[in-house]
Parts: structure tokens; C-alpha cells; sequence
């Protein structure tokens, strides 16, 4: 009788469910994988050390670039950080504003999630739903930063630019009459904080529409129940973090536990699973989403009662308005040192985190007194859980990697930075 | 009872029915779709995309040459070369931009004192062959030439916000 050998299987870096560059080499015996052994590095782009040779402002717009599903997440770590040595503490519009926008970050990248694991297991409505909803979403991020992805909104002392009072309309085409439009610009007519209360109005609804379309589904079920279990121990020790130790059912959320920015006077709560397989973590994300939609809500209030300066006053660190600049002598000084030289920052070592739609997301940063970092190092969240692969995979199907991928919720942005 | 009603609508493919209403509702419902050569989806003022430098009013461009712009840039992708005009001004021999390097961040726009380089809403560019990309001071200045009302029209929404 032959011998019967394991075989080596390449799963991606091209491979369409891979989410990117993740090329997997699987040892498997038939169908059942063995050992799953992950190879990262396609996407490396130096972004730490980058980080080293620029002043501090010039290294945010790459933090768009580490995990480009959840932009303005990336940003609010890094600027968190130099603030945290620089001594600095922002105004509380700006803080709610960062609030506001973290929790838009957080629904953009759980409907992506969701709609790309869908897509990877056999449900490619739930793709175009997730990116009918995103589409809202992205032009909130174009109407305050002017990119719908790479936003380098978040800056040290603040943000950029105050929230706009209007916001963009479509125009009739040969496609659309004048009445057909004016429905689509009803939302459109107020305020960008009135388009986002619109949102947030119907989005739960449409939360209802992806859960009918999945929760109960027998397929998603099959492919989902029971697969690529963690047990709450192992998920402490591999140093999970986010919807994947929720999902083991362990209570942990920065926004709770060491509340940053204005989290400490949100009202909502945390999901946490029961099983610690796939289905327990998409239903965590999904009801994260309904709590995003709730903090959401909440800023829009306070944000539209409260307004106020969204930068520091302190133009060694932020520049002055561009009337100020032009006008003043001293103020113009302080915009070219800004945008030529940045700013120095005490010497010493800082570790911020914030809780990221993919886990824990941190920015470790040593200081030499510089006006640019000593060295930075990015805790990525995806990195950690990539390397639970083998343990997650081992013993299921080659069809379940594809699953337990998406569980993860994997983005080679952050992992090889 | 509990196992036998969910063994009966597990029999029915209740589940799969509802998921179908859903799908079944947005097939006879108001399409989203943009038909997007022929119309546009709604464009910020904020808007980042090709870059161009300004004139003024009376045709003079407006870059000295500050080099603001060249220093900021986290890309490195602005080169910019200098001298005294035949009149005596300074101004810029070599303005490019490599849109292979640039990340449209928008600091250069932020940083010129002199609201020379600005990102227009213009995106629906490309290149066919090597050097399309390298945007030279002469492709610069004729992007704000022909967007100019556009690019006015922009900045005077955006300058309270400034």
C-alpha cells in the first residue's frame, strides 16, 4: 500500500479571499489542514522607520496608509501620542469630534468586514448592501477632510478644520430628472451633522436588513457556527484584542477600560460572545455597529449645541489661521517654522492606544528631545491575530481558512506596514 | 414546542424566504446607482485631487518660490528650482510635482503662504507613458488657468474654516 503524505498548499499572496497579500503555506492531509503557516512582508513599507526621519505632522497622512479600511483610527493613535508627550490637551470639541469620527471609522471598516467575509462565503448581496451604507459614510469623511479614504484629518492639537455647514448636492443628469434628485438631496440640505443624524436615523434599520439576511441563514450558519474557535484563556494568551477576544466573551474595550478623549461620558455598551467561533464574533461586530450608531448619535447633539474651537491655541504646535498668517508678522514666523521644522518635543517614551474597529491599536514612541521621533513603534492588532492562524485553522477544512480570515478581519496595511 | 417550531420553520426555509423579501424589495425599489461618466456623485469643496499652481487677477503667478511647500511635503515629491526674473522678483525656474510619489495629503496647499499650489477637484486624469505623471511647472499652471473659477469659487466656501 502507498505511503499517504501531507502536501504543501500556496494559498494566495493572490488569492482574492486572502484580503490582500497574505500568502499561506498549508500543510494538509486531504482536505484538513495541518498547519497553517502565514508569510507576511508584501505590503512592507517602512512606515517606522519612515516615521523616524520626518517631523512629527509630516508622519500622520501615513497613518492613513497602515490600516486603510479604518483611516482616521490609524491617525487618532499616532496624534494621541506625540499629544501624550507633548503635554497638550486638546478642546473638547475637537475631542468630540475625534469621538465622532473613530466610531464612523468603526462602522466603515465592520461594513467592509462584513461585506467581504459575506462575499468570501456565498453571500455577495450583503457586499453591496455593506457598500451602499459606506458610500454615506465616505462622503462625510470627503466633506471634512477632502479624501474619502486617506482623510489626514486628526492633527496634534486638534483636528484640521471645523465640521462644514453644507454639504455637497447631486445634480440632474439626462439619467436623473429635477425631482429624482431632490429626493436624493433631501438628506443633503442641512448641515453635515444633519446628514450624519439622517444616517443614524435609518442605519439600524438597515443593520435589521443584514441580520435577516444572514443571522438565521442556514448557510452562513454551516459556514460559520463552530468554526475557528478560541477559548477565552488562548485569547488572553496570543494577545487578541477587539471583536476577536469579545467574541471569546471576555469584557475588554479600551473605550471602557482606560477611557480616552470624551469615551468616559458616552452612554454604551460592549458586546461580548458566548463561544469564541466566527458566528459569536459577527455577531459581536454586528451589534458594535448599533452601538457606534448610538456614540454617534450622542456627539451629534452635543457637537450640534456646543460649538468651539477644534484646535489648541498654540501656534508652536498648530498653525494659525491662514487670515492671522498673512496679517501678522509673528503669526506668519510660526507657520513657516511649523511646516518647515514642526516642533520639538520633550525627551521620553509614550504608549498610546485606542481602541481600534480591529482591536487594540498603539503607538509606542521614544523621544530625544527631537522634533522628530527617536523611534515609533506600531502595535497593529492584525499582526497579533495572524499569528493565532495555525492554531485557529488546524483541523478544519480548506474552505474554513477562507472563513477564519475573515474572522479576523485581516488588513496587510497594518500587519507589514 | 421549542424544537419542533424551529424544526418547522427550519422545513419551510423560513429563514431563506425573509432574507429573499429583502433582496426581493430592493429589485422593484428606487435604484442607487450613479451613472457615473454622465453624472457625478456630490463633490466636496474640500475636495483634494490634481494639484495646480494660481495666478492672480492680472496674470502674474502667484509662487515666490518660498519653498514652503518642498519642505513639508512627507512624500518628498515637490522640486522646486529658483532664481531672480529678468524684472528682478524671485521666482521658480522648476516646479514638479511626481504624482507617483504624491500621497495627497494636502500640506502643500495648507503650507503656501501665498495660496499658490492647491489640490483642485479634478481627479479624472492619467498617464499613457512615463513622465505623464511628472506634473512640470507649465502643466501646473495651465491646470489653474483652466480651473480657476472652480478653484475660487472652493476656497472662498472653505475660508471660514481656515
Amino acid at each position: 500500500m502507498p505511503e499517504i503524505r501531507n502536501y504543501t498548499l500556496n494559498f494566495g499572496p493572490q488569492h482574492p479571499a486572502a484580503h490582500g497579500v497574505l500568502r499561506m503555506v498549508l500543510e494538509m492531509d486531504g482536505e484538513v489542514i495541518e498547519r497553517a503557516d502565514p508569510h507576511i512582508g508584501l505590503l512592507h513599507r517602512a512606515t517606522e522607520k519612515l516615521a523616524e526621519t520626518k517631523p512629527f505632522n509630516q508622519s500622520m497622512p501615513y497613518m492613513d496608509r497602515l490600516d486603510y479600511v479604518s483611516m482616521m483610527c490609524n491617525e487618532h493613535a499616532y496624534v494621541m501620542a506625540v499629544e501624550k508627550l507633548l503635554g497638550i490637551e486638546i478642546p473638547i470639541r475637537a475631542q468630540y469630534i475625534r469621538v465622532m469620527f473613530d466610531e464612523i471609522t468603526r462602522i466603515l471598516n465592520h461594513l467592509l468586514w462584513i461585506g467581504s467575509h459575506g462575499l468570501d462565503l456565498g453571500a455577495m448581496t450583503m457586499f453591496l448592501y455593506a457598500f451602499r451604507e459606506r458610500e454615506d459614510l465616505m462622503d462625510c469623511y470627503e466633506v471634512v477632510s477632502g479624501a474619502r479614504l486617506h482623510a489626514a484629518y486628526y492633527r496634534v492639537g486638534g483636528v484640521y478644520r471645523d465640521l462644514p455647514d453644507s454639504m455637497p448636492k447631486y445634480t440632474p443628469s439626462k439619467w436623473h430628472s429635477k425631482s429624482a434628485v431632490d429626493k436624493l438631496n433631501e438628506e443633503r440640505e442641512g448641515s453635515l451633522l444633519d446628514f450624519i443624524e439622517a444616517f443614524t436615523n435609518r442605519y439600524p434599520s438597515k443593520v435589521d436588513e443584514y441580520e435577516t439576511l444572514l443571522t438565521e441563514n442556514r448557510i452562513w450558519r454551516q459556514r460559520t457556527v463552530g468554526i475557528g474557535v478560541v477559548t477565552p484563556e488562548r485569547a488572553f494568551q496570543l494577545g487578541l484584542t477587539g471583536p476577536m477576544l469579545r467574541g471569546s466573551g471576555i469584557e475588554w474595550d479600551l473605550r471602557k477600560k482606560q477611557p480616552y478623549e470624551v469615551y468616559d461620558k458616552m452612554d454604551f455598551s460592549i458586546p461580548v460572545g458566548v463561544n469564541g467561533d466566527c458566528y459569536d464574533r459577527y455577531l459581536v461586530r454586528i451589534e458594535e455597529m448599533r452601538q457606534s450608531n448610538r456614540i454617534i448619535k450622542q456627539c451629534v447633539d452635543w457637537l450640534r449645541a456646543n460649538p468651539g474651537p477644534v484646535t489648541v491655541d498654540d501656534h508652536k504646535v498648530t498653525p494659525p489661521s491662514r487670515e492671522k498668517m498673512k496679517a501678522d508678522m509673528e503669526s506668519m514666523i510660526h507657520h513657516f517654522k511649523l511646516f518647515s521644522e514642526g516642533y520639538c518635543v520633550p525627551a521620553g517614551e509614550v504608549y498610546a492606544a485606542i481602541e481600534h474597529p480591529k482591536g487594540e491599536f498603539g503607538i509606542y514612541m521614544v523621544s530625544d528631545g527631537a522634533n522628530k521621533p527617536y523611534r515609533m513603534k506600531i502595535r497593529a492588532p492584525g499582526f497579533a491575530h495572524l499569528s493565532a492562524m495555525n492554531e485557529m485553522a488546524t483541523g478544519h477544512m480548506l474552505a474554513d481558512v477562507v472563513a477564519i480570515i475573515g474572522t479576523q478581519d485581516i488588513v496587510f496595511g497594518e500587519i507589514d506596514r | 414546542m421549542k424544537a419542533i417550531v424551529s424544526y418547522l420553520k427550519s422545513l419551510f426555509l423560513l429563514e431563506l424566504i425573509k432574507g429573499l423579501r429583502v433582496t426581493g424589495g430592493y429589485l422593484f425599489d428606487r435604484k442607487i446607482t450613479v451613472q457615473y461618466p454622465d453624472e457625478k456623485t456630490p463633490m466636496s469643496f474640500r475636495f483634494r485631487a490634481h494639484h495646480a499652481l494660481r495666478r492672480y487677477a492680472n496674470g502674474e503667478e502667484r509662487c515666490i518660490a518660498c519653498k514652503l511647500c518642498e519642505a513639508t511635503c512627507p512624500a518628498m515629491a515637490i522640486t522646486i528650482e529658483a532664481a531672480p526674473r529678468e524684472d528682478g522678483t524671485r521666482r521658480t525656474t522648476r516646479y514638479d510635482i511626481d504624482f507617483t510619489k504624491c500621497i495627497f495629503c494636502g500640506f502643500c496647499e495648507e503650507s503656501c503662504p501665498v495660496d499658490s499650489i492647491v489640490e483642485t477637484s479634478f481627479f479624472e486624469y492619467h498617464g499613457e507613458q512615463r513622465g505623464d505623471l511628472l506634473m512640470t511647472k507649465a502643466k501646473l499652471l495651465n491646470m489653474g488657468d483652466k480651473m480657476e473659477a472652480q478653484i475660487a469659487a472652493d476656497r472662498a466656501k472653505d475660508a471660514p474654516y481656515r
